[in-house]
């Protein structure tokens, strides 16, 4: 096992990584505009004297030279934008942030999804199905930009049950309509291949002949439909776990909410390269890893599958 | 790789999502175009024809189509023409606003219908791409295997791990903003599940009895990879490019909200959602109208995607 | 009529009446009823990219160092020049030299006494090349403070700058010729004191919570990027008798739509300067009419041609499409919120400036639109030959509502294509600065109050000047203006410069900037100054 975790890391993480901050490194600086340029032109000598501050005035392969080197060390370097912080300073604040609100919106999704689903698929092509595939179906194709504004309206101003922003070190009546923007989107996913993926097994021989014995439809779901039916839905929980954290930007930003979403669309736009290069190299290890371990959680559900 | 008692599709996780049908029967034993008799396709039209939510959205997707392309027409607005006495005005039959005005005045019916162009262009051209590049790319990948094919896969899971959204911001501010750069961008970031998916179903093709005579029979390989492996995927090519479509949509859409969509006073549903979120107490119908026919459209492909997988996966019923 | 309050306080003698008033901080008038709680939550528009004064690069950072520092001078409500921690000044030698006495009960927040020598170390600390500070420039180009350029230029050493200490209570300031408007360009947000000792104990993190000393109004307590900061009273403050609000949140909120609900919804009591979302406004004037507050800006929104571009080196192209934009129904109809119709580029409301009036100003619309159409004909244009060009402006809400309306302005008279180009900021920077455009919106809000620092931008050696217009007449009109001390010559030269421009037509003036918030009608206090400045200070809370 051990072995095996060594290998993935050595093999493929790292030289994943490697390329990803190579071609991030080189294409940023290839974006039209630079970190320094703003509305009032500053004169040559004020400009050379940041570019010296931030080792721009050297030539692109030393830049990244020494960037690969102080990251080696750990640091990312300092943001180019907000000049009182460090990137570490600025990720690690905001990474808590974005892991509490996605993890919330993620198990929130999970249950809602997987109970959809089942549901769903247990009463195919009722009454039942259709209104509960239909509200999940409204979930897949309604932005999140459309649905923030419409909760905060009903729910902040409206009904002024739940405030309409902020974030206040993530009390609960702040979170509620961030997790509920966020996770709308997942669980209309999850409850479809839930859905698509427990029909199929209900109709297999295994489950037929479980029946045929006479076993109670609830012990039938739960021995023996409900673990191979969930198995499409744990391939989809790698991509979306890191999709909920990561994907917030719109949710971020509506709502004042201080996570990595809204760090990455401010290092994009004001071309901050650290920031930019931090966040990519973060989101991809957690790409990674997060595929990593559904493959393994994958080998313990389904026994057919051995991880080598 | 996989343990041989559970041949021919030991899933990989990537089959697996994608629900990952059996090669299609009919055609192993054919190896020509010419399927006499009840053929799968038949049976897979029969079928899809018999699913009435598939049928129903197939009508109303086309009667939306035919109204983005003809209906503005009887309108006596211009997409863009402002009209400054007239701003967020209501829906009303007797200025001819059928859906009201936006902000700057214009007339939101011609708007919704012109915006429904390019975003159904911008769907339909993105998942061209992305099914183009990724079919061809999953099949060759797979049917090659071996060095080949973990370097290809390699390359795959390197871009997965790129942060998407970053990607397109710099797609954009490189090359300016016209309107093929966001197929092309929307459609070269989306191929990679495509080509998995691909790569999935060839890897089990390619141990098929049909496909081993043909390379006795001294087929090449490029011709096998194009003459027996991507027909026989295209089943769930199809499928999946129903289901891509929407969510190009929806991405076109997000690009707007960045305010990387289309360019004024050219728009899209995804621009118009956008601009009408910003209003919605103010002037509702600018959220609603474009909603409507957004929702709308993105059911319908759902629908047909849905019907489509069921009618050419005949273990399903 | 327009003579310049401010500039009275040229006279050492007016000075120090100036001092003896001390009109500022929090008048609450009596008889009214203050809220228990005096606690407000303001909005910052984004997140300033520092807390160091030094520094700042634009609005957001220096709205927070005028909250948490004091200059040598400060602005009261309405924007006028009122001592700060200098209670006087005086000139010597032709306005060459400038003696500032501090008062003597400025402290910092950790109680130590505010020197003369903070402010030499502040001004030294921030033209010095190895601060990289982006207003490094400020010193010896808007101040001529000596030495401050070629300090810059790193050909001497910062500790040159023509500024020194003369004792704990007197400060000295050296220039290389007299400007007029000293006083006023030293209420800049980059020119506070800045604490030597935390910034010698920190390095870079004197700007957090707990490291930070500072000697305004508040202090800071709290600072979460992308959220909020707080600060809260500074009872060392030498005025903190006068503050009433105990404590202010600033929130860094881009999504004007977004700060606008949470106002709605009262977590927000103030929102940043331009938290109107356009989009509501019908609404907003509807059901809160009495919040909308707005008074005009030192701003001014505009369309610069690019002379290195054909046909815009033509007169009668430029003149054409400026006579036929609207700028009437934009800045009305269009934008609504106190902005008006510009026709020259300085804003009428800008302290030492006479505004003077262009013929075709009185004209109908009508007659503008022939006079357009006529030039346009002149210069060779017809439906068989239109003229073609794009229109660069960066990608906003309100930008691009502006921008539609001009293409179809210019639509309107004839023989013109429009192409609307948008681009993400930097982007639109970068090709603007590269001149990689043909007409591009632009926009530029003075860093002080005087005229210079608007009709500078078309000098020829301007850094701004992207159009590259260049008129030898309109460069020695402004140098002169520059070392003039008599106000109304000066005020005659600027308009002689205005005339020029009306002439040339280096821009299409569309509008003059408005300040304008979304304000509880709790909060009173704040006054109309036309830099937009609205300290937490003077503000205070009645009972609600």
């Amino acid at each position: 096992m051990l072995k095996l975790i060594l290998r993935r890391l050595l093999l493929e993480a790292l030289p994943t990584l490697l390329v990803l901050v190579t071609v991030t490194f080189f294409l940023i600086r290839l974006a039209p505009g630079g970190p320094f340029s703003s509305e009032a032109n500053m004169p040559p000598e004020v400009m050379a004297a940041i570019a010296a501050k931030y080792r721009l005035n050297q030539p692109a392969w030393q830049q990244y030279l020494g960037y690969l080197a102080d990251l080696a060390r750990g640091d990312f370097g300092p943001s180019f934008k907000y000049k009182d912080f460090t990137v570490n300073d600025l990720v690690w604040a905001a990474v808590p942030v974005s892991f509490r609100l996605g993890l919330m919106a993620f198990v929130v999704a999970v249950v809602v999804g997987i109970a959809a689903g089942v549901t769903a698929a247990l009463r195919q092509n009722s009454w039942v199905d259709y209104s509960v595939m239909g509200i999940a179906m409204i979930g897949v194709v309604l932005p999140n930009f459309v649905l923030a504004p419409v909760l905060a309206l009903v729910f902040a101003i409206g009904l002024k049950w739940l405030p309409a922003g902020g974030w206040e070190g993530g009390k609960l009546i702040y979170v509620v309509l961030p997790v509920a923007v966020l996770c709308q989107h997942y669980i209309s996913v999850i409850a479809r291949i839930t859905r698509g993926s427990m029909i199929e097994v209900l109709g297999s021989p295994f489950i037929r002949t479980a029946r045929a014995k006479g076993l109670p439809a609830g012990y039938i779901l739960r021995r023996h439909a409900l673990r191979p039916a969930l198995l499409p839905v744990i391939s989809y929980l790698g991509p979306a776990f890191v999709g909920i954290i990561t994907g917030s930007v719109v949710v971020e930003t509506f709502f004042g909410i201080p996570g990595i979403g809204q760090l990455f669309v401010n290092g994009a736009l004001n071309r901050d390269y650290p920031m930019v290069l931090g966040l990519t190299i973060l989101i991809g290890a957690l790409t990674i890893f997060f595929n990593a371990v559904v493959h393994i959680l994958y080998g313990f559900i389904d026994p057919r599958i051995r991880i080598h | 790789m996989h343990s041989p008692s559970h041949a021919p599709s030991a899933p990989t996780l990537v089959e697996r999502l994608a629900r990952p049908l059996p090669p299609l029967p009919g055609l192993d034993d054919t190896l020509s175009h010419s399927i006499r008799g009840r053929s799968l396709w038949a049976d897979a039209r029969r079928r899809f024809l018999r699913n009435r939510a598939a049928l129903a959205s197939l009508v109303i997707l086309t009667v939306i189509v035919l109204l983005c392309a003809f209906g503005a027409l009887p309108s006596p607005h211009a997409f863009d023409e402002p009209d400054f006495d007239n701003m967020h005005v209501a829906p009303a039959t007797d200025t001819a606003h059928w859906f009201g005005t936006d902000n700057l005045g214009r007339d939101l019916y011609v708007r919704t219908l012109l915006g429904g162009r390019i975003s159904l262009m911008v769907g339909a051209l993105g998942a061209l791409v992305a099914v183009l590049i990724g079919t061809l790319y999953g099949a060759t990948a797979g049917f090659l295997g071996g060095k080949t094919d973990s370097v290809m896969m390699r390359f795959l899971e390197i871009l997965a791990s790129f942060p998407v959204m970053f990607l397109v911001i710099l797609l954009m501010t490189f090359f300016g903003r016209e309107l093929w750069l966001i197929f092309l961008a929307i459609g070269a970031v989306s191929w990679l599940d495509m080509a998995r998916i691909v790569r999935g179903q060839t890897l089990s093709l390619k141990r098929k009895e049909f496909v081993e005579a043909a390379r006795v029979c001294g087929v090449s390989r490029w011709g096998i990879i194009t003459r027996h492996i991507v027909p026989n995927v295209l089943g769930i090519v199809a499928v999946y490019a129903t289901l891509l479509v929407p969510s190009m949509i929806l991405f076109e859409s997000f690009l707007s909200y960045l305010g990387l969509g289309v360019q004024e006073p050219m728009t899209s549903w995804g621009a118009l959602l956008e601009q009408g979120a910003k209003s919605i107490e103010a002037a509702p119908w600018e959220l609603g109208f474009p909603a409507a026919f957004l929702i709308t459209t993105l059911f319908c492909f759902n629908f047909i995607g849905d019907g489509l997988r069921d009618a050419l996966d005949p273990k399903d019923r | 009529m327009h003579m310049p309050q401010r500039l009275a306080c040229l006279s050492s003698a007016a000075a120090a009446l100036a001092g003896a008033i001390g009109a500022f901080a929090a008048e609450v008038p009596p008889g009214t009823k203050l809220h228990p709680v005096q606690e407000i939550v303001r909005g910052n528009g984004t997140e300033p990219a520092t807390l160091d004064p030094n520094k700042s690069e634009g609005r957001p950072e220096s709205n927070m160092a005028v909250e948490l520092f004091e200059g040598l001078v400060t602005l009261n409500p309405d924007g006028k020049v009122i001592p700060g921690v200098a209670e006087k000044w005086e000139s010597r030698e032709d306005g060459r030299v400038w003696l500032f006495t501090l008062r003597r009960t400025a402290k910092w927040s950790d109680g130590s006494p505010v020197t003369a020598h903070d402010f030499e170390y502040s001004f030294k600390r921030m033209v010095d090349p190895k601060t990289a500070s982006q207003y490094a420039w400020y010193l010896g180009k808007a101040c001529n403070v000596k030495n401050g350029r070629a300090i810059v230029a790193g050909k001497v050493p910062p500790s040159e700058l023509g500024v020194k200490a003369l004792g704990d209570h007197t400060l000295q300031i050296t220039l290389e010729k007299p400007v007029s408007y000293l006083i006023a360009t030293l209420s800049h947000g980059s020119l506070m004191p800045v604490p030597r000792k935390a910034i010698e104990k920190y390095g870079d993190k004197w700007t957090e919570p707990g490291n930070m000393i500072s000697n305004g109004a508040y202090k800071l307590a709290e600072r979460v990027v992308n959220e909020r900061i707080v600060m809260v009273r500074n009872p060392h403050y030498w005025n903190n008798a006068k503050t009433v609000i105990d404590k202010v949140t600033f929130l860094p909120i881009v999504n004007q739509s977004a700060e606008y609900q949470r106002y709605r919804a009262n977590g927000i009591d103030m929102t940043a300067d331009g938290g109107v979302p356009p989009e509501q406004l019908k609404q907003i004037r509807r059901e809160i009419p009495n919040e909308l507050v707005t008074w005009p800006q030192l701003g001014t929104y505009c369309y610069v041609f690019n002379f290195r571009k054909k046909p815009f080196d033509d007169v009668r192209v430029r003149k054409a499409l400026s006579l036929a934009l609207q700028r009437e129904v934009i800045a009305q109809k269009l934008v609504g919120t106190g902005e008006t119709p510009a026709y020259s580029f300085t804003p009428e409301t800008a302290e030492g400036y006479s505004p003077i009036e262009h013929d075709w100003q009185r004209w109908t619309q009508a007659k503008r639109e022939d006079e357009a159409r006529r030039l346009l004909a002149a210069a060779g244009y017809s439906k068989a030959r239109p003229l073609r060009f794009e229109l660069l402006y960066n990608t906003n809400e309100q930008h691009k509502k502006i921008a539609l309306a001009a293409a179809w302005m210019w639509r309107r008279i004839g023989p013109v294509e429009v192409v609307l180009v948008n681009q993400e900021w930097k982007t639109f920077l970068d090709s603007r600065n590269r001149g990689d455009f043909e007409v591009s919106r632009y926009a530029w809000i003075a860093d002080y109050n005087e005229p210079s620092t608007m009709l500078d931008l078309f000098h020829s050696q301007h850094g701004n000047n992207d159009g590259k217009y260049n008129n030898p007449q309109y460069d020695a009109i402004m140098d002169r203006a520059k070392s003039t001390l008599d106000a109304g010559e000066r005020t005659r030269l600027y308009q002689d410069a205005e005339r020029i421009l009306a002439r040339d037509f280096p821009t299409v003036n569309v509008y003059h900037y408005s300040n304008r918030h979304l304000i509880k009608p709790w909060v009173k206090g704040y006054g109309h100054n036309p830099e937009g400045r609205i300290l937490t200070r003077d503000l205070y809370i009645v009972a609600h």
